[in-house]
């Protein structure tokens, strides 16, 4: 069902924490579909210099958020905005259709993390 | 335990199976039981020949030993393709057969998905149903049931043990009211078949779905128990098999090897064996904070039964770390299902989607060890922690 990839990512994910003092922080998701994720971000100069993440869900969502924080990091703000959840699938090797949503969620919870970062 | 049988893949990596809810290993007895029929016996039963006649003597045989375990007449016994056939055969025809009398059916918010399904299918063709609901452990109150009953009901259907919370019915308060109105009662007894008493002559139960391979027989085989003289027609057509009741070839190693399995398993030593691995079980996890027990306790319980909600976290990831230890579990979580709904048996019972969706639910069978429950136990904390460390839900 999952790809080895997606297995070592939640397994083993590297970006999962909490940043103290952060930058920004963007949550997304509700109980009810299973999954939430929190985001938190450190910028500096217009570049994501360090992101982690909390989520509460499935090995798909676990991964997924594990690789939109690898993805992001060291981008600046406007190409992080272009991320898109194909991204996320596509570097993780492949997951099953109704897993899709998952990668959504971490593209959302970043897309707060930035307009609470752009409105503080 | 006393049958040391090796399990899973030649000792490379430890192997625990907690699961059995789902299915079980076959005990290689019963392989063993079921090996001519592949090869040598291996005759269509309604054929006269010698081969046929073997086929015939066979299922026989094996129909008695089935009736035997419940208290029942062998002609009462009608094998199946396993629970979910059984259990459309039961609801759906009763319904049709007895469309005279009425059309409302009374099942419980916690039956299986296959009485579910037939359920919503059944509301198309013009049946009314009532959904019974159950108390915060699972157990369907029988005044709720009386109190459901009209003039038109012809059938009710209550789950005997329930799959996900291990919750026993009393099977027998509920069918005394359903005899007492004249309807006719069915339970699904696939997850208790052999784990708790079931005894026709005692229970005044009309109709029994059992199966073979959660009580380490083979997939694919299962049984109805209808009490002489319910009103019932065929509902799968064909050639005359099954005293008219059930057309399709025997499924002769499948019957065979279901039988073998009741007989072994009907050893009462296994539900006390069970019972105790499983009260270790729920005994050890409950000392990991924040974390609670879904279903009864004791022996209202299914034996090999232990389910559970851990704040903060979701029951999918569990189990994806418990695998990666090598142990096989099962969850409710809206993230493991094909719907993307968290389990409607656990939201029955009262649970919010965050606990639902934080189930785990570890099923044992006779081949489990105390070695394995003590080898879950210890890696169960860590992944646990691990998992809220990382869960916006959880703050130390």
């Amino acid at each position: 069902m999952y790809t080895e990839k997606i297995i070592e990512h939640f397994k083993n994910p590297k970006h999962a924490g909490e940043i103290k003092n952060p930058d920004a922080i963007g949550q997304e998701g509700n109980p009810q579909c299973g999954d939430i994720m929190k985001i938190f971000l450190k910028i500096k100069d217009n570049r994501i210099t360090d992101v982690k993440f909390k989520t509460f869900g499935c090995i798909a969502a676990i991964a997924t958020s594990d690789m939109l924080c690898e993805l992001a990091k060291g981008k600046i703000i406007e190409e992080a905005l272009a991320l898109t959840p194909k991204d996320i699938i596509n570097s993780l090797g492949d997951m099953p259709p109704i897993k899709h949503h998952c990668s959504l969620l971490g593209i959302k919870a970043l897309k707060n993390a930035i307009t609470d970062y752009k409105t503080k | 335990m006393h049958d040391t049988i090796k399990k899973g893949d030649g000792g490379k990596m430890k192997k625990v199976y907690l699961d059995n809810g789902a299915t079980t290993m076959i005990d290689p007895r019963v392989i063993k039981k079921m090996t001519p029929y592949f090869s040598d016996k291996y005759g269509n039963a309604s054929s006269t020949h010698s081969f046929g006649r073997d086929a015939k003597q066979a299922i026989e045989e094996a129909r008695a030993a089935i009736a035997k375990t419940i208290n029942a007449k062998p002609d009462e016994i009608i094998f199946t393709s396993g629970g979910t056939e059984s259990n459309n055969f039961a609801i759906k025809s009763i319904a049709f057969t007895n469309k005279d009398k009425g059309n409302h059916i009374i099942v419980s918010k916690t039956e299986h998905k296959c009485i579910m399904n037939a359920c919503k299918w059944l509301e198309k063709q013009g049946f009314k149903i009532t959904y019974l609901k159950v108390d915060k452990e699972g157990f369907v109150n029988p005044d709720d049931l009386e109190k459901a009953i009209t003039k038109t009901t012809t059938i009710v259907s209550v789950l005997h043990g329930n799959n996900e919370t291990g919750t026993i019915n009393d099977i027998k308060k509920l069918a005394e009211i359903c005899k007492k109105h004249n309807i006719y009662f069915h339970t699904d007894a696939c997850q208790s078949y052999t784990k708790t008493d079931i005894n026709v002559k005692k229970q005044p139960v009309d109709l029994i779905t059992l199966n073979a391979h959660k009580i380490h027989g083979p997939k694919g085989v299962g049984a109805l128990y209808i009490r002489k003289g319910t009103k019932i027609d065929i509902w799968q057509h064909g050639g005359a098999h099954e005293f008219d009741m059930r057309a399709g070839t025997e499924n002769i190693h499948g019957i065979v090897g279901f039988a073998e399995a009741a007989k072994i398993a009907m050893n009462k030593k296994y539900i006390k064996h069970m019972s105790r691995l499983r009260d270790m079980l729920i005994e050890g996890i409950l000392k990991i904070p924040k974390v609670k027990l879904n279903g009864p306790k004791g022996n209202k319980r299914l034996c090999n039964n232990a389910n559970f909600s851990f704040k903060g976290i979701e029951g999918e990831a569990i189990g994806g770390y418990l695998d990666t230890k090598g142990i096989a579990s099962s969850t409710g979580s809206a993230c493991s299902a094909k719907t993307l709904e968290s389990s409607y048996v656990l939201m029955a019972i009262g649970l919010s989607h965050q606990d639902a969706n934080g189930s785990l639910r570890l099923t044992l069978s006779r081949f489990t060890t105390e070695e394995e429950i003590e080898y879950t136990l210890k890696v169960l904390p860590g992944i646990v922690n691990s998992l809220r460390r990382i869960s916006p839900l959880w703050e130390e």
